[in-house]
């Protein structure tokens, strides 16, 4: 078990750099995910924690060492791919017995760790088994169990679930996540997925070409995004983004409504931000109104999408007494949920 | 995965193992494609079986080129057996495609995995350089081996006669391309489990590639029982003859013992027979394999 910190990472492919300064303080034990969209680099550092990919500078400590020179398989880590490179030609025991090679525990022992993973995992009944006779989900779990095994100090994981289908996803989700509380090890998981990310995190760690947007909480992430990017990127459907102007009194929507909140900046042009679920559908009195083009039911809420003078909205309505398309609603909002940036920065202002 | 089971199951096990079931054709154009299929086959089967029939003749009647013998002999067949050197020309034949392959299948592979999996420097120009050699001739190679060899007092030696096949550009781009379909996960995997590179390549790559090992292993293994040229220039002394050689030295200056040299290549086809049947299982498991894999 160990911490980890990565300070001023940098990785550069022929000159090109991809990742620019990344600083990270992992504390032992903790489940951090990497999140981002496609190409962000979240593969690049792990791989570089791992040891598979040359730092070009900066640090990668592991337990207080620096790591940078190790061998992968001296930096007490295990790693699990997204297609599970779990080796086709091996029985599953065979497979996560391969994580011990080069364990110095007898050979009783190892069979005993072994058996003790293929426990935990539920696969006991498949260790002799070869791959091609199992399904995605216990491929998976194989290659979890290899990982596990040597009872490494960090785990990373490189998209584990993205092969899978979703009802499968959402419990290997789970599973995983149990796993971390029996375990208690370090967790570096790098997912493109924000439900994954929101679900399974102690911490996440937003990343977009290359560069960190925000490290935080999911409730933080969440709650007080950082710039636009993180706002819209975190949570499904994503936060209405809304032209603004600062007044001497607080904001002005682009529609003329006048809110009292932001930081009082006057004539600054703003970003104003609201999810869909703070936004309520009102008999009155309500801040914006528009024409709904489309109702989305889920069941327990139903998504609208509102023409507001020109600007469509999502909002989200009861799921009982829905808004029907062509209908005309007025949205009505709490100012404080209202989350205010700068125009032209996209940095979240105070 | 249909296709590859068309050509495993209909040929071998029903027209070449049950010939007296024979599908009946069902149209024209099926009709047309059996013919074809028929005319190749009996095109491929007719030297051996000149061989065979040939091997049963007695020698005033080789060069009447009747099928069935008028007479037919075991007799060649007691003469060659009991003949010493030919065991002698048959060990050496072993010994040297067996020594071959093995050598091949090792330094192929390793050479095809480093290019293909290994990032470095001129590794390109390499490949390159190991393709072209593919593009000369063994008949215009045979005099410098033949002046090398006589330098370096390899001749009539079996490492004299085995040197230019130990290692063959074909086999270092087969094997590249096969390495190719190996995904780097399997081996970064196995490198964050502690494997140093050797055993990377031995323990989770190798494995990976066995159909295109079987196929290498018969194919190198019968390019050297089978070679003739290089053996016959590397070899004065009848003791180290390889079977090709050695047979094509029966009978005189005068006359040929035809009989006798097919009676040889008889019996030499078996151990070729015996590798295919071992390698090719391989073949066969590694495209069902793939498939399940999807
Ligand atoms: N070997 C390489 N050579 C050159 N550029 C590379 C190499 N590997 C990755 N890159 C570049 O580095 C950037 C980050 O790649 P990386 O694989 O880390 O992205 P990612 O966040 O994992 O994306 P994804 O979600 O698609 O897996 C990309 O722009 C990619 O093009
Ligand atoms: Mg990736």
């Amino acid at each position: 078990m160990a911490n980890l910190a990565l300070r001023d990472l940098v990785k550069t492919y022929d000159r090109t750099e991809v990742l620019h300064s990344i600083n990270l303080d992992v504390k032992d034990g903790e489940f951090v995910v990497f999140v981002g969209p496609s190409g962000c680099g979240k593969s690049t550092t792990l791989r570089m924690i791992a040891g598979l990919e040359e730092v070009t500078s900066g640090t990668v400590e592991i337990g207080g060492q620096v790591v940078n020179n190790l061998e992968p398989k001296d930096r007490d880590i295990a790693m699990v791919f997204q297609n599970y490179a779990i080796y086709p030609h091996m029985t599953v025991r065979k497979n996560i017995a391969f994580g011990l090679r080069t364990s110095k525990m007898t050979r009783a022992q190892k069979e005993a760790r072994i058996e003790e993973v293929a426990g935990i995992l539920g696969m006991t009944e498949y260790l002799d088994r070869k791959p091609n006779q199992l399904s995605g989900g216990q491929r998976q779990r194989v290659a979890i169990g290899r990982a596990m095994v040597r009872d490494p100090a960090v785990f990373l994981f490189d998209e584990p679930l993205s092969n899978l289908d979703a009802q499968l996803r959402t419990q290997m989700r789970l599973e995983i996540k149990k796993l971390h509380r029996r375990v208690g090890s370090t967790i570096v998981f790098v997912t493109h997925d924000q439900v994954e990310a929101m679900t399974m995190a102690d911490r996440i760690v937003i990343m977009k070409d290359g560069h960190i947007q925000q490290i935080g909480s999911p409730a933080e992430v969440y709650h007080a995004p950082a710039n636009t990017f993180v706002a819209q990127f975190i949570g499904a459907p994503s936060m209405n983004l809304l032209e603004g102007r600062g007044t001497a009194s607080g904001v002005t929507l682009w529609t003329g409504a006048a809110l009292a909140t932001g930081p009082k900046a006057d004539g600054k042009a703003l970003t104003i931000g609201i999810r869909p679920e703070d936004l309520h559908v009102v008999e009155s009195g309500g801040v914006l109104s528009g024409v709904v083009s489309v109702a989305e039911p889920l069941g327990s809420e139903t998504l609208v999408y509102v023409d507001v003078d020109g600007k469509e909205i999502i909002a989200s309505a009861s799921g009982r007494t829905p808004p029907a398309a062509g209908d005309r609603i007025t949205l009505d909002l709490d100012v404080r949920n209202l989350h205010v940036f700068d125009a032209a920065s996209g940095e979240a202002l105070a | 995965m249909a296709i590859a089971e068309d050509i495993r199951i209909k040929p071998s096990s029903e027209t070449l193992l049950r010939p007296d079931r024979p599908k009946p054709p069902r149209n024209y154009a099926q009709f047309i494609r059996w013919a074809l299929l028929f005319l190749g086959g009996v095109l491929m089967v007719m030297p051996l079986v000149y061989m065979i029939s040939t091997s049963l003749k007695y020698s005033f009647e080789v060069y009447n080129l009747n099928l069935i013998p008028e007479e037919p002999t075991l007799e060649n067949y007691t003469y060659v057996l009991e003949d010493g050197r030919f065991y002698t020309w048959f060990l050496n034949s072993l010994i040297i495609a067996t020594l071959t392959t093995i050598s091949t299948l090792i330094f192929d592979s390793l050479v095809g995995y480093v290019l293909c999996k290994f990032k470095f420097r001129g590794r390109y120009l390499i490949f390159i350089a190991i393709l072209s050699t593919l593009m000369i001739p063994t008949e215009m190679l045979v005099i410098p081996w033949y002046l090398m060899s006589q330098q370096l007092g390899w001749l009539d030696t079996y490492w004299g006669i085995m040197f230019p096949g130990l290692m063959t550009a074909f086999g270092v781009f087969l094997m590249k391309q096969f390495f190719e379909t190996v995904p780097d996960d399997f081996l970064e995997a196995a490198r964050i489990d502690g494997l140093n590179e050797l055993q990377i390549w031995w323990s989770v790559a190798m494995p990976l590639v066995k159909p295109a090992l079987a196929a290498l292993a018969i194919f190198v293994f019968l390019g050297n029982w089978t070679a003739f040229i290089w053996p016959l220039i590397a070899t004065t002394d009848t003791a180290l003859y390889t079977l090709p050689v050695g047979l094509s030295s029966f009978g005189d200056e005068a006359d040929v013992a035809w009989e006798l040299i097919m009676t040889g290549a008889a019996i030499s086809t078996l151990p070729t027979l015996v590798v295919f049947l071992i390698f090719q299982r391989f073949i066969i498991r590694g495209v069902v394999m793939a498939g399940l894999k999807g």
